[in-house]
């Protein structure tokens, strides 16, 4: 009987795909992302665009709340860490966290180094924005990725942009030949092996989720149509007129992104979504997707 | 053969890659209507909260009851089997109600406590890698239900006549001889309708 090995790592993140994980900052939002039918919550102290509005460092959530929203609900429960902060992580590994995230979202602790993720039973899920930060994070560990996106703004095209890099340096990768491939893993930074692993199979050996950016149900499907295997949603939940009948419905689009006239019926009297931001108007410093490359 | 794997939530693509090294074609379900054109379904894992309440939108309780009662072959892995189960603990409300038998959800304990193991399968020669990831158990079982694995004493594999679940994901291995029990139990549902 072995634990924490990696196909248990990685499996935990394939029963996730076609499904939506949510953002919730307490008890209540938890039970309302979980009677919507999300398939994890992501326990955290405040939603990306609450840290955006609120500036200072932003932290892991609280034992408390992760606990209350562990207490509460029956699917996953994921929570953040800082990038590096080892004991961050630790300490959510030993409240019993199902997954955490090492997310940009929060202030990063280490400027440098990611976490060593292979020196944890639970599994990680990290963001990447192109297929180097990809490789690099699974050579650390990670089990899952998503797109960085651009958390809390409410606006799809960072996240788009990053999964477009993504699928069309896979196809590049698939095309290239053997001599190639130990040019281009010295060019992306990545381990050669990985990216050998890439150009055989034609896709990246764990689950890629979107995140950063998704307001709509719409913006789940496109997500979904694509490439990405499920979708987070952090701001556009409770930041929404109705939370319910947003996660209700983002959850359908994301099963049926191929069926529009589902989408078109499940978008109806939703109310309005979170109030967007353009990403043009972010100052440089303001930009979550560079933290940890 | 065509076996659907019911494609709401899911690990649907790894199932159906094990059906295809099984020597099947695999298919993915999303609507109740496609359920006629198939031998056999399959319900993957996945969260089964988030499965049920999608099943009950778009019907499927109503059509996978009609469509095991009529004698095709239904196989539940993980989230599936509690989707299957007639009793789950703690009062929870059933999904399908197909199998006689109790479930226990996230029996092991929460991630950091899945693991895998050699899993010894009635009918299966020799150990079957097994993945047990925040599995559930049969607690109970009645007694129409043929017990074919129990890990530490708590039953993992259970056969009901032409329904089959187990605690565990035997499609995100390479071994796929699960998959060919199923697809053999499929075949001779066929089999029997078309006496």
């Amino acid at each position: 009987m072995e634990t924490g090995t990696s196909r248990v790592k990685r499996g935990m993140a394939e029963m996730q795909k076609g499904g939506v994980i949510m953002d919730v900052m307490n008890a209540e939002q938890a039970k309302i992302a979980e009677a919507a039918g999300a398939t994890a919550v992501m326990a955290l102290e405040r939603v990306p665009s609450d840290i955006r509005a609120a500036g200072g460092v932003a932290r892991m959530a609280t034992p408390e709340i992760v606990e209350q929203v562990m207490n509460v609900v029956s699917i996953p429960v994921m929570a953040k860490a800082r990038i590096g902060h080892f004991v961050e992580a630790k300490v959510l590994e030993s409240l019993g966290v199902d997954y955490i995230d090492e997310s940009e979202v929060l202030t990063p602790a280490d400027e440098v180094y990611h976490l060593d993720k292979t020196q944890f039973t639970i599994p990680f899920v990290c963001g990447a924005k192109d297929l180097g930060e990809a490789l690099r994070r699974i050579q650390e560990g990670a089990s899952m990725l998503r797109t960085k996106g651009e958390p809390g703004t409410g606006n799809i095209v960072e996240a788009v942009r990053h999964m477009r890099i993504i699928t069309g340096q896979i196809r590049k990768i698939q095309n290239l030949s053997k001599d190639e491939l130990y040019h281009e893993a010295k060019t992306l930074g990545v381990p050669y092996d990985l990216l050998l692993g890439v150009h055989e199979s034609g896709s990246l050996p764990v689950v890629n989720f979107a995140a950063g950016g998704v307001a709509t149900p719409s913006d789940a499907a496109l997500m979904m149509h694509l490439g990405a295997d499920g979708v987070f949603v952090g701001s556009g939940i409770f930041k929404s007129d109705s939370p319910e009948k947003f996660a209700r419905a983002i959850v359908e689009a994301t099963t049926h992104y191929e069926d529009y006239e589902l989408i078109a019926r499940v978008s109806k009297d939703l109310g309005t979504p979170m109030k967007g931001i353009e990403i043009s108007k972010l100052e440089a410093s303001q930009r979550m997707q560079d933290r940890g490359i | 053969m065509n076996i659907g794997v019911l494609a709401l939530q899911g690990a649907v693509a790894e199932h159906i890659r094990s059906i295809q090294l099984a020597g099947a074609e695999g298919v993915a379900v999303k609507k109740t209507e496609q359920l006629a054109d198939i031998d056999g379904l399959i319900i993957p894992g996945g969260e089964s909260t988030t499965i049920g309440k999608l099943m009950r939108k778009y019907g499927f309780i109503e059509a996978i009851r009609d469509y095991a009662n009529a004698g095709k072959a239904v196989f539940g892995t993980c989230a599936g089997l509690i989707v299957l189960a007639e009793r789950l603990e703690g009062g929870e409300e059933p999904h399908l109600g197909l199998m006689d038998m109790t479930v226990a959800r996230n029996a092991f304990g929460r991630q950091r406590e899945s693991f895998e193991t050699d899993l010894d399968v009635k009918g299966i020669e020799t150990p079957l890698r097994a993945v047990f990831i925040r599995a559930p158990l049969i607690k109970e079982v009645g007694q129409d239900v043929e017990v074919l694995s129990s890990y530490q004493g708590e039953i993992v594999t259970a056969r009901q006549g032409n329904l089959l679940a187990s605690s565990y994901h035997p499609e995100l291995t390479d071994d796929y001889r699960l998959h060919e029990l199923f697809i053999d139990m499929a075949w001779k549902a066929a089999q029997r309708k078309t006496k």
